[in-house]
């Protein structure tokens, strides 16, 4: 026995083992203790490649400059940048909510009375219709965190209410003809553009602005961010007005005629507008031409839509055709010809990418449009209304899509449109009062500049033409010659100002000068000298002649 | 939540959000908020975070009141200032009067003061028990005075050394009990003895500056008239290493943090750093003064500097940069000769020739007090951000601009303008023609084609004539 015992100590000794026996809290034992673990003990498991390559944004470089200084800061740099992939991907276990889906042969032929008797019941309160038969065509618009909506029929009648509790907020009726409505910032505000002017109000429906500048107004966008409204009219004029401040930022004439296609990349705020002759130009307001033109089709536009990456366009138009764009290429991807008598119109996207094409009182869902590779015999879903369709427009973090048609609106759900999981500090569908003010104050102060609209280089890519610039001047340097030194010497009395005593001083100085230029050009020539010999050992230094070259974009 | 439909065989899956999961389930919870880092749901993050950081740059311009309080009360021109080392809230001064005064930066009041000197007091030092300090005057004594943990200075001498000449210089051991003066000669004092135990000579000019290494504690490095700077061992008979500058250096200071690193203020407007084992070159050389640097001191951690300038402006450099980092002027203060770093980073104190000791704050924006967590957690961000996009021009434009009124003091800000140099200090290019050269190139910018590319980290500029290396 006795060997047994001292044997099991010896082991436990060996495996380290401490055993804990909580003592008693009557006898002045605490009740809870912690054993700190062992340093070892918490491993980190490593986060899966696939995943982290999701979460990395932008290539790597190749960790090298031409000092060591500068490549240790771009190594330091990347390390930030992986950890910050690594906590992103480690962070999607937090992201709950999973997005919807409808799986199943023929999904086109499943109708909403089909998903209504299938679905929950929440689900089924989100499929309704809003008969309106007196002031249609509607157009529509929901807010930023998809829980309101206004609506503004043709005829002068515009409604806000939460569509989710079906609570309205008012009901007006402007007594003009309604081209557009669009929500502002936050549910607190909408904005009308009538028959003549546009006009802001809030969401008692009280008006508390008419912006007589912006005048036949055809089309509406809201630029949350840069707290722009922007308008496009039936003379052919595009007005930015900064809605923080009550100030026109911008208003360029088009010289495109009648503009009632227009909308806004939400990645780059840049303006999309169609034009009858088949072209889409691109617009920010710093320029007062177009920053590009993509001619689309050899038709006039019916309309043009930009998903939520930014980095797509579809555009449809009256010779019965939907193209996908590139617009980083500005390449055409994809196009699909209707049948005759089938002309597509107005297009959305959702934030899962699902398109939204309507033709006629049709509107056809298709899935993956962005995919080269992928070309749909038929679309995902399929909806038919009563009346000719106006405006379609995909609720953000739903699976819901509002139609304005003829007779009113219909509001009806498509699986997998939506982002399940909504970032409460960007867009929260459930917050509170008070959070809604704080959330105004913070977008104020965050405010982006207008001038910060561009079309391609922004503030996080590398500013390569100064780079170039000061490359230039510093190329030049190593060629110069000292400069010449104008001096007169000062005036001097009791014979210093002699000619000769002049010259004397005037030749001290200008040589003084020219002996420590000459002396600090050699030295930078040294130092430069050193430098190339060291970096001529480095790899991937040596192929440019320019260190500039490794910024600049690869050719595929 | 996913459904089967038997009838035409699919199944459904719909997002169904339950609202009780988004909302706090009490008043005193927090609000609940899920995060999504998808990029595409966070559009113009970049330019939201740069307006953020030019929103920073501008808070803290709107908010950079570095000046704290004017400490009056002498009656001529200050000579020296002392911090102690062990104590926070004590700091000496001494003026051309003869009085030294004791102020308590608490309650920003003068506690003591006694006429230390016949004529003016030329340097002051404390021991670093904080019971005593050291002050040397035109009197020609070394004086020692008490000092009681309030701050009450005895009214007599602990201990008076007579000499025959004017000492200009002193400075305390760090550890042992042992002190050092600089005039004709630099003598190292030791213990009761009113003779120095040893006493060294390097040439034939005076020494107007001495400072012990606060680490390396037996370096002493020396300035004299010659315009040269010494180093010495105490443990040695003899000078170390001697360096000749081009113009005169007025003040140096050690690096607390690096033995091996002091810093010069000279009479060029420029201050230089060295690195003892290399003097051949100086490892930086800070810009900006447009008159004789008179006094400098090193902030506790060893980053950065504080400046005394004749150009009556008080300037902080970052060790690591070539040019200062902030300017503090006001209205009235005349040349600071003085300058001091407290202990605890977070002050500054600047004698000047009108008379006032100035208090102010080392960072500008600085808030004093304590901080909630929060509000420290903003002023964090805030700093990072500000870090992140500083190089940005509208914020360094910002971050950089200052309202200086007179012309004089700018100087970074009108780089590509014209220099103005007032005729007193073109007088105090002594004349040579090099210097001449200099400030000829420097007023009319024509040097900026090649020396403020190729040289702005010129260290051959004007640093060193000279190295003399006795082993």
């Amino acid at each position: 026995m006795t060997s047994l015992t001292s044997s099991s100590e010896k082991k436990s000794e060996k495996a380290n083992i401490r055993y804990f026996f909580p003592k008693d809290p009557d006898k002045g034992g605490a009740k809870f203790s912690f054993i700190r673990r062992k340093k070892d003990v918490i491993e980190e498991v490593p986060v899966d490649e696939r995943k982290l390559k999701k979460w990395r944004s932008g290539e790597a470089s190749r960790g090298y400059a031409r000092t060591k200084f500068h490549s240790q800061k771009i190594r330091a740099r990347e390390k930030v940048f992986e950890t910050v992939a690594e906590k992103a991907a480690r962070a999607e276990l937090l992201c709950a909510e999973e997005e919807g889906a409808l799986e199943g042969e023929k999904t086109y032929q499943i109708t909403q009375n089909d998903i209504r008797s299938t679905a929950d019941e929440a689900t089924q309160q989100k499929i309704f219709d809003l008969r309106l038969d007196q002031f249609g065509p509607y157009r529509l618009d929901y807010t930023r965190n998809g829980r309101h909506l206004v609506i503004g029929g043709a005829k002068g009648h515009v409604a806000a209410f939460d569509w989710q509790t079906k609570s309205l907020h008012c009901e007006i009726n402007v007594m003009e003809t309604v081209a557009d409505v669009k929500w502002l910032h936050q549910e607190t505000m909408f904005a009308v553009a009538q028959k003549k002017n546009v006009f802001i109000y809030d969401n008692q429906g009280i008006e508390l602005h008419c912006l007589k500048h912006l005048d036949l107004a055809l089309r509406l966008e809201f630029l949350p961010y840069h707290f722009l409204l922007v308008s496009a009219s039936a003379k052919g004029y595009l007005s930015y007005l900064d809605v923080s401040m009550g100030k026109e930022v911008s208003g360029i004439c088009t010289k495109q005629g009648r503009l009632d296609i227009l909308t806004v990349n939400p990645q780059s705020a840049i303006v999309h507008l169609g034009h009858p002759n088949g072209t889409v130009s691109l617009w920010t307001p710093n320029m007062k031409e177009p920053a590009a033109k993509i001619l689309c089709h050899a038709s006039s536009l019916r309309d043009v839509a930009v998903d939520f990456s930014g980095n797509y366009m579809a555009t449809t138009g009256m010779d019965r055709r939907l193209k996908i764009f590139d617009l980083r290429t500005y390449k055409e991807l994809s196009r699909f010809q209707y049948n005759k008598r089938q002309c597509p119109g107005t297009l959305d996207f959702s934030q899962k990418g699902i398109l939204a094409v309507s033709r006629d009182n049709v509107v056809e869902l298709y899935q993956d449009m962005t995919n080269q590779a992928y070309r749909p015999e038929r679309p995902y879903l399929y909806h038919r209304c009563d009346k000719l369709v106006q405006d379609v427009m995909f609720c953000p973090y739903e699976d819901v899509l509002g139609i304005g048609h003829g007779w009113g609106f219909s509001s009806i759900v498509v699986p997998g449109a939506g982002e399940a999981n909504f970032d409460a500090l960007e867009a929260n569908p459930f917050q509170s009062k008070s959070q809604r003010k704080q959330t105004e104050v913070r977008m104020l102060l965050d405010k982006v500049q207008p001038e910060m609209i561009t079309l391609g280089s922004g503030i996080g890519e590398v500013d390569l033409k100064t780079a170039e610039e000061l490359q230039e001047e510093r190329n030049k340097t190593k060629f110069l010659k000292p400069s010449k030194i104008d001096f007169t010497p000062r005036h001097k009395m009791k014979g210093g100002s002699k000619a000769g005593k002049i010259e004397q001083r005037k030749k001290g100085v200008q040589e003084q000068h020219l002996r420590s230029a000459v002396r600090d050009i050699v030295r930078t020539k040294q130092v430069e000298g050193r430098l190339n010999q060291r970096n001529k050992s480095r790899p991937g230094l040596t192929d440019g002649s320019s260190s500039l070259q490794r910024l600049k974009k690869k050719s595929a | 939540m996913a459904t089967v439909s038997k009838k035409k065989k699919f199944s459904l899956k719909v997002l169904s959000r339950n609202p009780e999961e988004y909302r706090r389930e009490t008043k005193l919870d927090i609000h609940k908020a899920p995060q999504n880092p998808d990029a595409y749901l966070h559009p113009f993050s970049l330019g939201r975070e740069y307006q953020r950081a030019l929103n920073a740059t501008k808070l803290e311009r709107v908010f950079a009141k570095p000046f704290l309080c004017g400490l009056d009360g002498h009656k001529d021109t200050i000579e020296a200032l002392a911090k102690f080392p062990s104590r926070l809230a004590h700091v000496l001064s001494a003026a051309s009067d003869g009085e030294v005064r004791l102020w308590d930066l608490s309650t920003k009041k003068c506690v003591s003061s006694v006429v230390a000197h016949d004529g003016l007091v030329h340097s002051l030092c404390a021991h670093r028990s904080g019971q005593f300090f050291l002050s040397t005057g035109q009197d020609a004594n070394i004086k020692f005075w008490s000092c009681s943990e309030e701050g009450k200075i005895g009214a007599e001498p602990v201990r008076t050394i007579l000499n025959k000449n004017v000492y200009q210089g002193i400075d305390h051991h760090e550890k042992e009990e042992i002190f050092v003066t600089c005039g004709q000669s630099l003598d190292v004092w030791a213990g009761d003895r009113s003779q120095p135990y040893q006493s060294y000579k390097w040439g034939l000019d005076s020494m107007h500056h001495v400072k012990f290494n606060r680490i390396e504690t037996h370096l002493i490095a020396v300035a004299a008239d010659d315009r040269s700077i010494m180093l010495y061992d105490t443990r040695g008979g003899s000078g170390v290493q001697k360096l000749v500058m081009k113009m005169k250096t007025n003040s140096l200071c050690w690096n607390p943090m690096q033995a091996y690193m002091f810093t010069a203020a000279c009479d060029d407007f420029n201050l230089y750093s060295y690195d003892i084992r290399n003097l051949r070159i100086a490892s930086n050389k800070y810009e900006d003064h447009i008159g004789a640097v008179m006094d400098i001191d090193y902030a506790p951690t060893g980053k950065e500097f504080v400046t005394a300038g004749y150009d009556r402006c008080v300037r902080i450099f970052n060790v690591a940069e070539g040019h200062s980092r902030d300017v503090y002027t006001t209205k009235r203060m005349q040349r600071v000769n003085h300058i001091l770093w407290s202990m605890d980073n977070k002050y500054i104190l600047s004698g000047s020739d009108e008379m006032n000791v100035r208090l102010w704050k080392a960072k500008a924006s600085e808030k004093l007090g304590v901080m909630k967590p929060r509000e420290k957690s903003a002023f964090n961000t805030m700093e990072t951000l500000k870090k992140t996009f500083k190089d940005h021009p509208e914020i360094k434009r910002i971050a950089r601009h200052r309202h200086l009124r007179e012309t004089r003091l700018h100087h970074r800000n009108s780089r590509s303008g014209h220099r103005r140099m007032p005729r007193r200090e073109k007088r105090a290019t002594g004349g040579s023609t090099a210097n001449q050269a200099r400030y000829h190139l420097w007023r009319t910018g024509q040097n900026r084609s090649w020396t403020s590319k190729n040289s702005s980290r010129g260290l051959w500029g004007a640093g060193v004539g000279v190295v003399c290396v006795v082993c």
